[in-house]
């Protein structure tokens, strides 16, 4: 569903993706693993469609759409979602109305009447449970003065609520500790099924303990340096990243 | 990232919705002012020889004044001599019985700005008195408010009908010496409106007025006064907007508000006058003085203004706390685009003891605009255990605007307690990322943001007018995204 061909991306005129080559099929997860700097978030921001990044070669299909022709808010609404990394605070909007518009520009975008107050809010309510969301944060300024944990969670809680055919989770471990994780976690999990594609962007193996991914990438300096099964993560959590940095030969023959 | 300054300003650019003007015969009097013309205005208006007195006192006072200076706002020197300071809709007889009667293009003007004077008007439960240019021209409701002995009409009417109101508290809040415009606005004022809530009673509706400039080269020149007596509520909301005009044209409006023992008043105002065009040509100079006396103990008089139109705008609607526990509040959003000016604040004026005041003051730079907020908090001797807390907010949006704040604060009470807080921020690419990725488009976007940097002023507004300075809001900031 999601096809990545050739990838180069710069941002001011330096070079950060160097040609990556991905394809994930629905109901697959996968993740991509590598130290900081190796381009893992401007991977997840030129999916999204952020300005800033520079598309020199490559395309990206999505369900064989090109997704470099669309604005960010047309992505979406096709059935993209980013959780953020570090997610943005909008002071005065209610978590609760900011997810009701994004809910009904989706809509719109399919030609669907606004959603109805009440399903809205049984859906709401189903979706709070999974990420043990309180309800007071629904009434709270999005994200304002959120706890990191809080943020993650609600970024969960808006892609529960949102329902995307794709999801990109940006560092979502980041932050948290292993309780707010495992919640997230299994938030995301309940989230898994055959239509729905992930891929996890992370530092550490430790979040894929419980998102188990179906398959593992290592990207460094721009390229995805190996690919494996999910027992990759855990040979990268015990050997580390060096391997991969200056030679990429001795990197291969570590993982094999 | 210089696409989503740019994208910023084109949303900020929408052209104003606003601009027709309605074809009605005018009664006006040739541009100029001395003591002819004053007398002249009075006697059309049929007023007292005390009134008469008081605007000609007035008048020799203003020829001793000077124009201030000290606002953040500039502008070419305004012709004083080149205003024509009365017009009146022309009407047969002896003007309308009922609203049947009110010429139909006026009616037809009020459609076209979504006023509901009509049949609309008692839908939405409020009772409108319709200021057109400088005559009211159509009162409803009144009957609802009279059996409650409440007083809503035009000024010119109170002074006929209840000059013993009118001569006991008219300048008691602005004296005519107050200032260069007050003065000159007590010198030739031509209408406006007058409220008084008898002791007691609670006003059962929202009452409106909306005022429109519509006659070139016409000032406008409004007086307003509301009473609200012993244990009263009064709810006032005023809504502005006017035709396209390429001439600067002066609005120097004063209002009082009087609330005695345990009175309320509230007084909310949309302010969308003619603001100028892209380069800044035009537009209307909005010089007010609106302020409040808390004469009595326990009166409360809460000020909200969402201030989105004129070149220029000039208001500091003020608390005078007189009355031992008496609340003073000011709830102010102003937006200024292209090259519109605003300096604008508030004065809260502690004098008796225990008096409390809030002032929540949110400025939104677009385009070239420039937004000032300019406030004094001042606690006299004899304000044992005042209280204030002031927050002002700027939001800019693009690299060209400007925002400034002068908060003054003056205590001469050890026992006062003060808080001011600021903040300065503009709308950030993440911010509209975060929108865009969840399928918010870039302009709905600036209109969610905007909104919520307002929310603690518009949730001080009357649900309806709520919703309307929302769109407005929105409006201001309507354009197509790049």
């Amino acid at each position: 569903m999601l096809e990545i061909r050739n990838l180069h991306v710069t941002v001011e005129g330096r070079e950060i993706l160097k040609g990556i080559d991905l394809s994930i099929r629905p109901g697959e997860t996968h993740a991509i693993m590598g130290p900081n700097g190796s381009g893992k978030s401007t991977l997840a921001n030129v999916i999204a469609g952020r300005e800033g990044y520079t598309v020199t070669q490559g395309e990206i299909l999505f369900d064989g759409k090109n997704l470099l022709d669309m604005p960010a808010e047309t992505r979406a609404c096709e059935g993209l979602f980013l959780a953020f990394q570090y997610p943005v605070e909008i002071p005065g909007v209610a978590n609760l109305y900011f997810l009701k518009a994004a809910v009904n520009a989706v809509r719109k975008y399919r030609g669907e009447p606004a959603v109805d107050a009440m399903d809205f809010w049984e859906l709401v309510q189903e979706r709070m449970a999974l990420v043990k969301m309180d309800e007071s944060m629904l009434k709270r300024s999005v994200n304002e003065g959120f706890s990191g944990g809080e943020k993650k969670r609600n970024e969960v809680f808006q892609m529960a609520v949102l329902q995307p055919r794709f999801a990109v989770l940006d560092e979502t471990d980041s932050g948290l500790d292993i309780d707010a994780l495992k919640v997230v976690a299994d938030g995301v999990n309940a989230l898994r099924n055959p239509e729905r594609g992930f891929l996890v962007i992370t530092h550490y193996q430790r979040l894929l303990d419980y998102i188990v991914p179906d398959h593992v990438h290592v990207l460094v300096n721009g390229k995805i340096a190996h690919s494996g099964g999910k027992e990759l993560a855990l040979e990268l959590e015990e050997q580390g990243y060096a391997l991969y940095n200056e030679e990429p030969g001795r990197a291969r023959r570590a993982a094999a | 990232m210089t696409d989503s300054t740019s994208t910023l300003e084109g949303l900020a650019n929408s052209d104003y919705k606003y601009g027709f003007v309605t074809d009605i015969e005018q009664d006006t009097v040739a541009p100029g002012l001395n003591e002819d013309v004053i007398r002249l205005i009075s006697a059309k208006k049929q007023e007292p020889d005390w009134l008469l007195a008081w605007r000609l006192e007035a008048f020799r006072h203003w020829l001793t004044q000077r124009e201030p200076t000290w606002a953040r706002v500039h502008y070419p020197p305004i012709d004083y001599q080149a205003i024509s300071y009365y017009a009146a809709p022309k009407q047969k007889g002896d003007g309308p019985k009922s609203l049947d009667e009110v010429d139909p293009e006026l009616l037809r003007t009020y459609e076209k700005l979504g006023i509901p004077l009509a049949e609309q008007a008692f839908l939405a439960g409020v009772a409108v008195d319709a200021v057109f240019d400088s005559v009211s021209v159509a009162t409803s409701y009144k009957g609802k408010l009279a059996e409650k002995g409440i007083i809503f009409c035009s000024f010119s009417e109170a002074v006929r009908e209840h000059p013993e109101l009118v001569r006991k508290y008219l300048g008691t809040v602005v004296p005519y010496r107050d200032n260069y415009y007050a003065t000159l606005n007590s010198a030739v004022f031509s209408d406006g409106s007058f409220v008084y809530i008898p002791p007691g009673v609670r006003c059962p509706m929202e009452l409106s007025t909306y005022f429109r400039i519509n006659a070139s080269n016409t000032g406008q020149f409004e007086r307003t006064l509301i009473i609200a007596d012993e244990g009263a509520y009064v709810s006032y909301l005023e809504g502005c907007t006017a035709p396209q005009r390429d001439e600067n044209q002066l609005h120097a409006a004063v209002v009082e508000l009087i609330a005695l023992d345990k009175a309320t008043i509230k007084y909310s105002t949309v302010q969308n006058w003619y603001p100028g065009d892209k380069d800044g040509k035009g537009g209307i100079y909005n010089f007010v003085t609106k302020r409040g006396l808390c004469k009595g103990r326990d009166s409360k008089i809460s000020w909200t203004q969402v201030e989105t139109g004129s070149a220029i705008t000039w208001k500091y609607p003020s608390c005078v706390l007189r009355g031992e526990n008496s609340v003073g509040e000011f709830y102010s959003v102003a937006l200024t685009r292209d090259y519109q000016q605003a300096d604008t604040g508030t004065k809260m004026i502690h004098i008796g003891k225990n008096t409390r005041s809030t002032i929540v003051s949110k400025g939104i730079s677009a385009g070239q605009g420039q937004n000032a907020y300019r406030g004094l908090v001042k606690i006299l001797p004899t304000a044992e255990n005042a209280r204030n807390y002031s927050q002002c907010d700027s939001l800019l949006m693009g690299d060209r605007c400007g925002a400034h704040t002068f908060p003054y604060i003056d205590v001469q009470n050890p026992s006062a307690q003060v808080a001011h807080e600021a903040s300065t921020s503009k709308i950030s690419d993440d911010q509209i990322f975060y929108c865009k990725q969840r399928g918010i488009s870039a302009e709905d976007a600036v209109s969610l943001i905007v909104n919520g940097f307002c929310k603690d002023v518009f949730k001080e507004l009357p649900m309806e007018f709520a919703v309307e300075a929302q769109k407005l809001i929105e409006l201001k900031l309507e354009g197509s995204v790049g």
